[in-house]
């Protein structure tokens, strides 16, 4: 921040115009210039390889622009009726994966979450449960189910751990961070009386953490519907299977009717989950 | 230079905030606005820019009808009205200079005021302007770095930059310690003289507004109840205007 | 709380009697339905396989380790690859979400019809997951990177629009009245008085969907849609697991990079 730039020595009266004029120019955003041009040139050049080695083949593009057209054809006439028992049966399994792996991950991620908190938990379990979050959050779900299919084998059992191991890092994680913003003094004012680890936990830790518990299981829900509709693609299950199949065939109306009622579907969770938050908080 | 008639608005159909403001104001005048939250001062003011639409009445700017212009008309009477907020509206994050030199947008293209090119008159000007409010070598710091006090006066020479004809002052002290209201009262005061500004000020500190301003209006319940010079204003009359109240007790 | 009073006695409990009994009910509505999901599972579950899981895992884990180093000298290419469809995806994301964010604020929008419009394709783009629209675009413009790149930016656009017409509806509304009192034109007034406010949420948001997207940009392959991922499927086709493991060791590196570097840009950025 430099105060003194290049002034003249006389205050003038303000409408004189000055014997030299002061310049003004703004600021740039990166003040080192030599940064700033590092940035510059080092992103334009990124981005010329990024695009020369990307392949695009026009030919191909081409090719795809009227089957692009016939999907969106599709979009306005979606077919459900055709794939009605596949479609059905996919629903009902991603809706069910949906639902157990939330509630088993609720479950789970609450001594995951109070053994992450640093405010509460021994710092030996702290590292452990940490590094536990750190490596289920890190994997993208699809990645972690091709592992429990070749385990469970194929359907939605594997899909279903894949999902409450997600879900179990991913509520930890937040949940943790919500302990550790938690007042201490109400959780001292427990311990004051005499009370055991576990009441401290049930009367000082809960009562405060518990409306958030519920706002991010329910997102987490959500989230878990928008999975569980992928990881069918590798096998785990779920609607997505069924929608692998119907690109595969080019049967675009179906797979247009099955993106609608995911869309209807998590539209309507989203509504329902954040009603609930809103209701609790 | 500033001629009122009648000027109404109302938000829903049936509750009116100004019921039939008339009022003239000379040029190089300070008139202030006084009454109760809720009075329709912030209202007032904004009607005549036009950023409050108002429902009907007159309002001319040196003979010319200013009410119900919009687009392109409009931008060129605000251009010729300066305001200064209550709450300072510099833009945060933007350099005390950008704040500045916004006060000219109304003359700038598109273009130059996206790439910043401003004519170097106006940046002379603005270097001046920022020296006389005491703001000398702050002109690269963001507006969020600055003190309140410090912020208001740049909203100040952000408005005189505009070289407007009339200056719409909304409670310019309403953030600020009883020091510093004291400080940039006086130096809007002594600003409106040097450039013979006409200027109506919404404040709602009695004393301030008898302290610095030519003519006060007493405003209550959008109706103007007082309309006389500073040492008029009596205890019976700031009564009417904000109700009973012991008004001896300092 | 409810206090009753029985046999002249105070008695204080939780819940008034009512409140006990829809709670209850809840819980049993809520056991039903999970008994039934399960049930729904389990038909299709060969739950051999399930019991034999221990012996799998650990033959995986035996065949994972060690991960083949000379490997990686086949990753580079499509680690480059992942890079660029996280990063070329975010920004077309950028360019098509921003204009639409407008659209879709509030307070910037020309008309409520062109908002609702603009919200549909909001939700429709962040509705569907980044893999769909991977699939999509390779049945599309067949397999490679474009079809990875296009399938980010779709998804993206619908996430960085929402967070960004938020941010815009939450911006304080006194400098921009500031910048059309001094007749500034709408143009003026969004540059002036509109985007510094959104800025330093812009590049929030930005940064932040770019290290999800290196996330998303890691599996697009599985679908055929350029980068690692294509890697991944081919290992794992072949059952080359020490390949796998060291894929995935990238994965992991390449996620923790773009986490740290997200985190330092957004702090900078205040």
């Amino acid at each position: 921040m430099s105060l003194s730039s290049d002034k003249s020595p006389t205050p003038a009266q303000p409408g004189t115009v000055n014997p030299q004029p002061r310049r003004w120019r703004r600021p740039p955003l990166i003040r080192n210039p030599l940064l700033r041009w590092a940035v510059v040139t080092g992103s334009i050049i990124y981005f010329y390889f990024a695009f020369t080695t990307m392949g695009i083949d026009p030919a191909r593009i081409a090719q795809g622009i009227p089957r692009g057209w016939e999907f969106l054809k599709g979009f306005f006439w979606p077919d459900f009726w055709t794939r009605r028992s596949d479609i059905a049966e996919g629903v009902i399994e991603s809706l069910s994966m949906t639902l157990i792996s939330t509630a088993i991950g609720v479950v789970l991620c609450i001594p995951l979450a109070i053994g992450a908190a640093r405010n509460i938990a021994h710092p030996v379990i702290y590292a452990i449960c940490r590094a536990i979050i750190a490596i289920t959050r890190t994997f993208p779900e699809v990645m972690i189910a091709i592992f429990f299919v070749i385990m469970f084998g194929f359907g939605p059992f594997a899909g279903i751990v894949t999902l409450v191991i997600a879900t179990i890092g991913f509520l930890g994680k937040l949940l943790a961070e919500e302990i550790e913003a938690c007042s201490m003094d109400q959780i001292e004012a427990i311990r004051a009386t005499g009370a055991s680890t576990p009441k401290v936990i049930i009367f000082g830790l809960v009562p405060q953490i518990f409306p958030r518990l519920v706002g991010l299981s329910m997102y987490r829900l959500d989230i878990n519907f928008r999975e569980s509709a992928i990881i069918g693609v590798v096998g785990a299950g779920g609607i997505g299977a069924t929608l692998n199949t119907t690109f595969d065939r080019y049967e675009f109306s179906s797979a247009a009717a099955i993106l609608l009622i995911i869309i209807g579907i998590v539209l309507l969770a989203e509504n329902v989950s954040s009603y609930i938050r809103q209701k609790l908080i | 230079m500033l001629d009122i008639k009648d000027l109404h608005k109302s938000y829903s159909t049936d509750v009116e905030v100004l019921c039939g403001i008339t009022m003239t104001l000379k040029s190089g005048e300070f008139l202030t606005v006084i009454g109760p939250s809720g009075a329709g001062k912030s209202t007032f003011l904004r009607c005549i820019n036009g950023l409050v639409d108002s429902t009907r009445g007159s309002c001319r700017l040196k003979g010319e009808e200013i009410l119900g212009l919009n687009g392109t008309a409009l931008r060129r009477v605000r251009r010729r009205i300066g305001m200064i907020f209550q709450s300072h509206a510099l833009v945060d994050r933007l350099t005390v200079m950008e704040n500045l030199l916004s006060g000219r947008l109304g003359y700038t293209n598109f273009w130059s005021s996206w790439i910043r090119r401003f004519p170097q008159e106006e940046v002379t000007r603005a270097f001046d302007l920022l020296e006389r409010v005491g703001l000398e070598g702050y002109e690269d710091r963001r507006a969020d770095q600055l003190s309140g006090g410090q912020r208001q006066r740049v909203g100040i020479a952000r408005a005189l930059l505009q070289r407007p004809e009339l200056l719409l002052v909304d409670e310019p002290t309403a953030s600020l310690d009883p020091k510093t209201s004291r400080q940039i009262m006086r130096l809007l005061r002594e600003l409106a003289r040097e450039n013979n500004l006409a200027v109506i000020a919404n404040l709602h500190d009695v004393a301030l507004a008898k302290m610095f301003s030519d003519r006060i209006i007493g405003l209550s319940d959008g109706r103007i109840v007082f309309e006389g010079k500073p040492d008029e204003l009596e205890d019976e009359i700031l009564s009417t205007i904000y109700g009973e109240e012991d008004w001896s007790a300092a | 709380m409810p206090v009753a009073e029985r046999d002249g006695l105070k008695v204080w409990q939780r819940r008034t009697r009512g409140a006990t009994l829809t709670r209850w009910a809840a819980w049993l509505v809520f056991l039903l339905v999970f008994l039934y999901c399960w049930q729904q599972i389990s038909e299709r579950t060969l739950w051999i396989f399930v019991l034999d899981s221990h012996k799998q895992a650990w033959d995986l884990g035996v065949r994972m380790t060690p991960p083949r180093w000379t490997y990686i000298g086949d990753l580079w290419g499509p680690l480059w690859d992942t890079l660029n469809i996280a990063t070329l995806g975010t920004v077309l994301a950028i360019l098509m979400a921003t204009p639409l964010a407008f659209l879709a604020a509030k307070n910037t929008t020309p008309h409520p019809l062109i908002r609702q419009v603009a919200l549909i394709l909001i939700v429709a783009s962040r509705s569907i997951n980044t893999l769909i629209w991977a699939i999509l675009f390779v049945v599309l413009f067949g397999p490679g990177v474009v079809a990875g790149v296009l399938a980010i930016t779709l998804r993206s656009v619908g996430f960085i629009g929402k967070l960004l017409y938020e941010s815009i509806e939450e911006i304080s509304p006194s400098p921009v009245e500031a910048i059309r009192a001094v007749g500034g034109t709408p143009p003026q007034v969004l540059t002036y008085g509109i985007f510094p406010q959104v800025f330093p949420a812009f590049v929030g948001i930005s940064v932040f969907r770019w290290d999800i997207n290196i996330r998303e940009s890691t599996i697009v392959g599985l679908v055929g849609a350029g980068g690692i991922g294509l890697q991944l499927d081919a290992s794992v086709n072949s059952l080359l697991w020490s390949q796998v493991s060291l894929i995935l060791l990238i994965v992991f590196i390449l996620v923790l990079f773009s986490e740290w570097l997200s985190a330092t840009i957004r702090k900078a950025v205040t």
